[in-house]
């Protein structure tokens, strides 16, 4: 008998049908007859719980549901059951809590309208950010005391110095990939010594850079927009500029001072690292030998690749941080949040260097460092 | 195998305590928290747990709920051996409590209303999906909270509404036992009073027991049946506030005693004479 309710209908002299239920009328076992309750059709005018050995308020819910719904009196309550009918009876309420349907017609220009709003309201929040932080930087040009060194070295540790293996093995595979595959195409032509060339001209003024700011943006950008976000929602952003910190000096210029800095020197790094790569295939698969590889290296590439690079690697540090910041202070609200910023701050940075860099490859070009 | 019944072996309210703890030991590296500590929880009652900071309130609340593996002792919950037994398996056990924790502990991307469904969902798949949605919404003004209050994300909630909300929660499977930790922590006094009073409402109602872990005097006078003090490590004393006073242990001394201690002493002294 344990965890079962039952029920059975019952005519009376007078015509009149009764609905008497049995056994224990309990969250654990209303699920599997609650539906033939409601369906129950001759209706009854009367529920008899005197059979009920056990009730609790989810039992007592749907028992005065369904008097109410027939419009019949509850007999046979025990006292505890009384009491339960009570406590759910003051809690009944005609109130409609299903959020308002809004037909499709007007749900889309709704959701459109929503949408140029955010963007409005998004272009805005990137101006002043901006503004803000240009403000913070004039601020600290003012009073040079103010500027938080221990923030800047400890993050320059993390976005660099611990960024170093990590990219120095992505650079030097990627030296190795290049000119393996550059070897096997040029030899087509007779000209598996051009592949000096191509790596060191390809690693120097595009490759290097742009993956070391993918892997940066991945690293860095999607941390700071984590750590930034997890403070605005500890309440620790708010906890600071009532100190009179300005969280933009303290949080946001640091991490931007040091993703710029040292993406001139990750980019650097990670292409003579992808130069030594290609010497190390060019030792070993096209017989050239490694340091003939390096001397090579420098005739045929000329220096303004060199400059390309360290350019355009600022630039893209400055756009991974900003992104990580921005969308980090965006945070507002619950923890889903912070996931979400993460992800746009990663995909945003990584979408908007991909693009400066097109367009520097052009510049680049017009100005006459083909 | 025992413990994966999903049935009470007991029945529902039966007169044995629900809470029994024997020569509970936790130990966090060199830092012995509880050393030989009985407790037992008698059925119906509200038993309140007070103690200094860092005596190990929270941890033994954690313990009781299978939260924290103690390095020794027994721990009995509704006629259960908790202790010594996989997490996963203790599900006969959890549907018969509700834990409300600290901050509310309320899911961050779920309104209230479906925090309150989200056990009936998991425990009893069974139930309609409306009947669930009944239930949540009567669960939620049973704990207090105005009806609009379902539609609304933890984030927009007070303090004070997220303790009730979580309240709401803890109470969705109709548990026998229920677990306050510091409830009225944070909340102003009127907001405080009508926690303590819908405890009290509720634990008559619907038949609780109820372990509370509190620092309000106010709450340990006006609702609670017994006290259990903690200290060096141990349960020193459970009973009746004038019975703990009667041991004339220091600490109880100093903390029924003590300026606040009086005034709530005080308030409630004229409460009775009204």
């Amino acid at each position: 008998m344990q965890g079962a309710v039952t029920y059975t209908l019952e005519d009376d002299s007078a015509g009149a049908c009764k609905l008497v239920l049995e056994g224990q009328l309990l969250v654990s076992s209303i699920g599997p007859v609650e539906a033939e309750l409601d369906e129950i059709d001759p209706r009854f005018s009367e529920i008899d719980i005197s059979a009920v050995d056990e009730i609790d308020t989810v039992g007592a819910w749907v028992v005065s549901r369904l008097a109410k719904h027939n419009d019949c009196p509850i007999t046979g309550a025990s006292d505890t059951a009384k009491h339960l009918l009570d406590a759910v009876a003051d809690t009944v309420s005609d109130g409609d809590l299903t959020p308002e349907h809004v037909p499709v017609w007007e749900r889309v220009p709704l959701l459109l309208g929503g949408r140029v709003y955010q963007a409005r309201s998004g272009f805005f929040g990137v101006v002043s950010f901006l503004g803000a932080i240009i403000l913070g930087f004039a601020n600290l040009a003012r009073h040079p005391s103010r500027v938080p060194i221990r923030a800047v070295v400890r993050q320059m540790e993390m976005v660099g110095i611990s960024a170093l293996p990590i990219i120095g093995l992505m650079s030097f595979l990627i030296g190795i990939v290049i000119a393996q595959q550059g070897a096997v195409q040029l030899s087509q032509f007779g000209a598996e010594t051009l592949t000096v060339n191509l790596v060191g001209r390809i690693t120097l003024r595009e490759l290097g850079v742009l993956m070391t700011a993918i892997m940066v943006a991945g690293r860095s950008g999607s941390a700071f927009a984590a750590q930034i976000g997890t403070m605005k929602l500890t309440e620790e952003v708010d906890a600071m500029r009532t100190i009179g910190i300005s969280p933009i000096e303290r949080l946001v210029i640091p991490r931007i001072i040091a993703c710029t800095f040292m993406m001139i020197i990750l980019g650097f790094y990670s292409s003579i690292v992808g130069i030594i790569g290609g010497a190390v295939i060019g030792q070993f698969a096209l017989g050239i030998p490694f340091f003939n590889f390096l001397e090579r290296i420098q005739e045929v590439v000329p220096l303004h690749d060199v400059w390309v690079g360290l350019v355009k690697a600022p630039v893209f540090g400055l756009i991974v941080a900003l992104a990580g910041c921005y969308h980090g202070m965006q945070v507002k609200g619950n923890s889903e949040e912070v996931g979400l910023r993460t992800t746009m701050a990663v995909v945003s940075a990584i979408f908007a260097v991909i693009v400066l860099d097109a367009f520097f490859a052009v510049f680049f070009t017009e100005v006459g460092w083909g | 195998m025992a413990y994966e019944e999903p049935e009470a072996p007991h029945g529902r309210f039966s007169k044995e305590p629900p809470i029994v703890v024997k020569g509970l030991v936790n130990r966090f590296g060199d830092f012995i928290v509880h050393d030989g500590l009985d407790l037992t929880v008698n059925r119906g009652e509200i038993l309140g747990v007070v103690g200094g900071s860092g005596t190990g309130k929270s941890v033994m609340m954690r313990s009781i709920i299978g939260l924290q593996k103690p390095t020794a002792g027994d721990i009995d919950v509704l006629g259960r051996r908790i202790t010594g037994v996989d997490l996963d398996k203790r599900i006969g056990v959890r549907r018969r409590w509700g834990v409300l924790f600290q901050g509310g502990a309320l899911f961050s991307t779920l309104t209230v209303g479906e925090n309150v469904e989200v056990p009936l969902k998991e425990f009893y798949p069974e139930i309609s999906p409306e009947l669930r949605r009944e239930i949540a919404r009567f669960k939620v003004l049973l704990s207090g909270l105005p009806e609009e209050a379902a539609l609304k994300y933890p984030s927009e909630l007070s303090g004070g509404m997220k303790k009730r909300a979580g309240l709401a929660r803890a109470l969705a499977l109709d548990p026998e036992l229920l677990f306050l930790d510091e409830p009225t922590a944070g909340l102003d006094p009127i907001g405080a009073a009508a926690f303590d009073q819908q405890t009290k409402d509720l634990k008559e109602t619907l038949g609780l027991t109820v372990f509370l872990i509190t620092h309000d005097l106010d709450t340990l006078y006006e609702i609670c049946d017994r006290v259990a003090v903690l200290a060096d490590k141990k349960v020193i004393a459970v009973g009746t506030i004038p019975e703990l006073l009667e041991t004339g242990h220091p600490w109880i001394e100093e903390y029924f005693n003590g300026p606040r201690g009086r005034s709530a002493q005080a308030a409630q002294s004229r409460e009775q004479s009204d």
